[in-house]
């Protein structure tokens, strides 16, 4: 009996204990919470303090734009077509900067990663310097290399096109890494027994293990590259966003241009998004990858 | 047997093709895209005097000295600026100002601001010019004049080593280069300008530590204090906007998915939504907001909140589809609501996902922020694109960029930090 009346009292405690503890988490949460919710209302009103406009006075105007635009496309309508004509080949240019971009950084960014994955890099000293270069390439935003390079080489596609490739080297070698990671070591080690050199054994073992998941990686890679193109044609580097600079520092007048450019813009970028998402679906066989940030 | 011989034979054969067609489209494409890019152009439009000044900017500055040779007044300059001017009758040690103003650009090179300017460079001799209404009037050492002399009658321009003396009739201008970021610390007004690291030290714990930090942190060449405020701009947005568009994206990813709304034609909606955001693009809404918002960091915050609604909405919706039914059946088993339901049995399944990619972004999104910044103006991409566009700056410029790069380092290593402390603390926040 005494015994019983022993575990009952263990129990009690153990309870008390539970109850205390998930109490405490309860807090603990409640008050992350707050701070969360605390920091971000007091972030909102960081940036509405240090914007040229405020947020309140600024809502009731933010159809104003979109309407006039709307207004003079629709007014001008008739001009669509021709608007649409006359900006496609800007359109090609920005398409092109990025799939050569997505190309050659990918092709460095596949070269880099056997060399950085563990397992696989003939040079094992040499896996950790190379991440760093790699992590430093990820850092840089593509318009700081792209301004800087259009000071030294003048306005065009190629500084675009060389930022955007540095910067997918970064993405995509780190990415690419990760899939050798998961390749099977065993048709290497088979090659190897036959005396292939390191290139052989790359392009006949690893390569065709992951070459499905690279494919789609890129393609994702190129969906966002399309993106960055736009707005580094923005920033004076030729393309589509150039041209959207140029007619929307014009102001009214032009207005049906932009939306014409917005157009073109837009459907490209929902396009090569549905295209890419079918394709990659089919590549890994329905398999998820892991998401990407851009 | 024959035809299965065949049949591999040629299938071998169609393989060994689309293994050689692909290297050789990519090669034509690649062959095309050089024309089309103008890369044959590209060694015409090279600047290669740019990119001398911006390498040298980088890891050097000049001092400038100029005399106006009318009425004789000499002035000290650090890069030529107003900011960098040596207050009037003070100098560095290499200039001894007096009758004759003596500038000592080492190594034996001497430049002599006197009724004559003279330059003596060691092994060639001493150019003698007597700037005036009647030109530069230069007499150079006997022979040939060497390619580091560009003389001409109304300008003299002589380039060595040690620095760059330029005379025209009206002004004789002295560049003296020196390695380092110029007045990083404290501008030439400063008291602590000329003091080491040990008496600055000794200053602050006597009780000027204030007035020492205000001088730092309000330094007119670099403004420290404006660049910090343009680096938390910077991560404003990115916070702002990542977090913004997670809250707002999360109930809206309900409406998406299948498992949880039956009705199609809502989801439909709901994708399609997610669709327009995602599609218009960052850019076309930094275009749209800075109208109606004017630039700064709101308008930045909103871009990243509306492109990223759009990118979570898919994102969290797919989550959602994946969840698994039977922990909601035993939470609804205890009688639970349809609001606890999603609680107890939905939310804690997915929010290891979901804060996972919520944190990936605000990573990218610092990034994003820095572009952003650069359109629409605000944080440090504006003081960036400002440098390069006055295109003499060059030591900011990789200054702003290091601090860009070192930014979104942090940002990686914090989110990661975060990722790991709250998905493995499996903490339900």
């Amino acid at each position: 009996m005494a015994d019983l009346t022993g575990t009952q009292g263990a129990t009690d405690e153990i309870r008390a204990q539970y109850l205390a503890h998930a109490r405490s988490k309860r807090v603990m949460n409640l008050i992350l919470i707050l701070l969360f919710v605390a920091m971000l209302g007091a972030g909102f009103v960081t940036a509405d303090d240090r914007n040229a406009g405020g947020f309140f006075e600024g809502l009731p105007n933010i159809l104003d734009f979109p309407a006039d635009v709307l207004s003079e496309a629709y007014e001008r309508g008739h001009l669509l077509p021709g608007y649409l004509v006359k900006y496609f080949p800007s359109l090609i240019e920005t398409v092109n900067i990025a799939a050569v971009a997505t190309l050659i950084g990918g092709l460095i960014g596949l070269m880099v990663s056997l060399l950085v994955t563990r397992g696989l890099a003939p040079v094992p000293f040499l896996i950790g310097p190379l991440r760093r270069v790699l992590d430093i390439l990820r850092a840089i935003p593509e318009i700081v290399v792209a301004l800087v390079l259009i000071y030294l080489l003048g306005g065009g596609p190629i500084p675009a096109m060389i930022a955007i490739a540095l910067h997918t080297v970064g993405a995509l070698g780190k990415l690419f890494s990760e899939v050798n990671e998961n390749a099977s070591l065993k048709p290497l080690e088979g090659l190897e027994s036959v005396g292939a050199t390191w290139p052989q054994r790359m392009w006949l073992g690893v390569i065709p293990q992951v070459a499905p998941n690279y494919l789609s990686y890129a393609l994702l890679r190129f969906e966002i590259n399309i993106r960055a193109s736009a707005i580094l044609g923005f920033v004076g580097a030729g393309g589509i966003g150039y041209d959207l600079r140029n007619t929307m520092t014009w102001g009214q007048g032009k207005f049906d241009e932009a939306a014409a450019i917005f157009l073109l813009l837009f459907l490209t970028i929902v396009a090569v998004d549905q295209l890419s998402s079918v394709v990659r679906n089919r590549l890994t066989h329905g398999a998820k990858l892991q998401e990407v940030h851009p | 047997m024959t035809t299965l011989a065949m049949q591999t034979v040629s299938g071998f054969r169609r393989k060994r093709l689309t293994a050689l067609a692909l290297p050789l489209l990519i090669l034509l494409y690649l062959t095309y895209a050089f024309f089309a890019f103008d890369v044959p152009g590209l060694t015409d439009r090279v600047n290669v005097g740019n990119a001398r000044t911006l390498v040298a900017d980088t890891y050097s500055y000049k001092t400038h000295v100029t005399r106006d040779n009318r009425n004789g007044s000499v002035q000290i300059a650090i890069e030529g600026e107003r900011k960098g001017r040596y207050p009037e009758g003070t100098s560095p040690d290499w200039v001894a100002l007096g009758a004759d103003t003596v500038i000592d650009l080492g190594e034996g090179h001497v430049v002599t601001f006197g009724q004559n300017v003279t330059y003596d460079v060691p092994g060639y001799g001493l150019i003698v010019t007597d700037p005036g209404n009647t030109g530069v009037n230069a007499e150079l050492p006997d022979g040939p004049v060497p390619e580091w002399i560009n003389a001409s009658g109304n300008r003299l321009t002589v380039t060595t080593d040690a620095g760059r003396l330029t005379v025209t009739r009206n002004r004789s201008e002295v560049f003296r280069y020196a390695p380092g970021w110029e007045l990083f610390f404290f501008t030439l007004e400063s008291p602590y300008h000329d003091m080491s690291w040990g008496q600055i030290a000794s200053r602050a714990f006597s009780g000027e530590a204030g007035a020492i930090w205000s001088d730092f942190w309000n330094n007119a060449m670099w403004r420290h204090g404006d660049v910090a405020w343009a680096l938390v701009e910077t991560v404003l947005m990115a916070f702002l906007g990542t977090f913004g568009a997670a809250i707002i994206a999360l109930p809206l990813a309900f409406l998406a998915a299948k498992n949880f709304t039956p009705l199609g034609s809502l989801r439909f909606a709901a994708r399609r939504v997610f669709d327009f955001l995602r599609g218009v693009d960052g850019l076309i809404w930094t275009i749209v907001l800075s109208r109606a918002f004017g630039p700064g960091p709101l308008t930045g915050s909103i871009a990243i909140l509306l492109t990223d609604t759009g990118s979570f909405g898919k994102m969290f919706s797919e989550a959602l589809e994946n969840v698994d039914e039977k922990q909601i059946e035993g939470v609804s088993s205890t009688g639970a609501k349809p609001m606890q339901r999603y609680r107890f049995g939905v939310i804690p399944q997915i929010t290891p996902v979901l804060l996972s990619q919520v944190l990936y972004y605000l990573e990218s999104n610092t990034r994003s922020a820095t572009i952003i910044g650069a359109i629409t103006g605000g944080g440090i991409g504006l003081m960036l694109t400002q440098a390069i566009i006055t295109q003499k700056d060059w030591e900011e410029v990789s200054y702003y960029i290091v601090l860009i790069i070192l930014l979104v380092m942090a940002m990686d290593t914090f989110s990661g930090w975060l990722r790991r402390k709250l998905i493995k603390g499996g903490g339900d926040v």
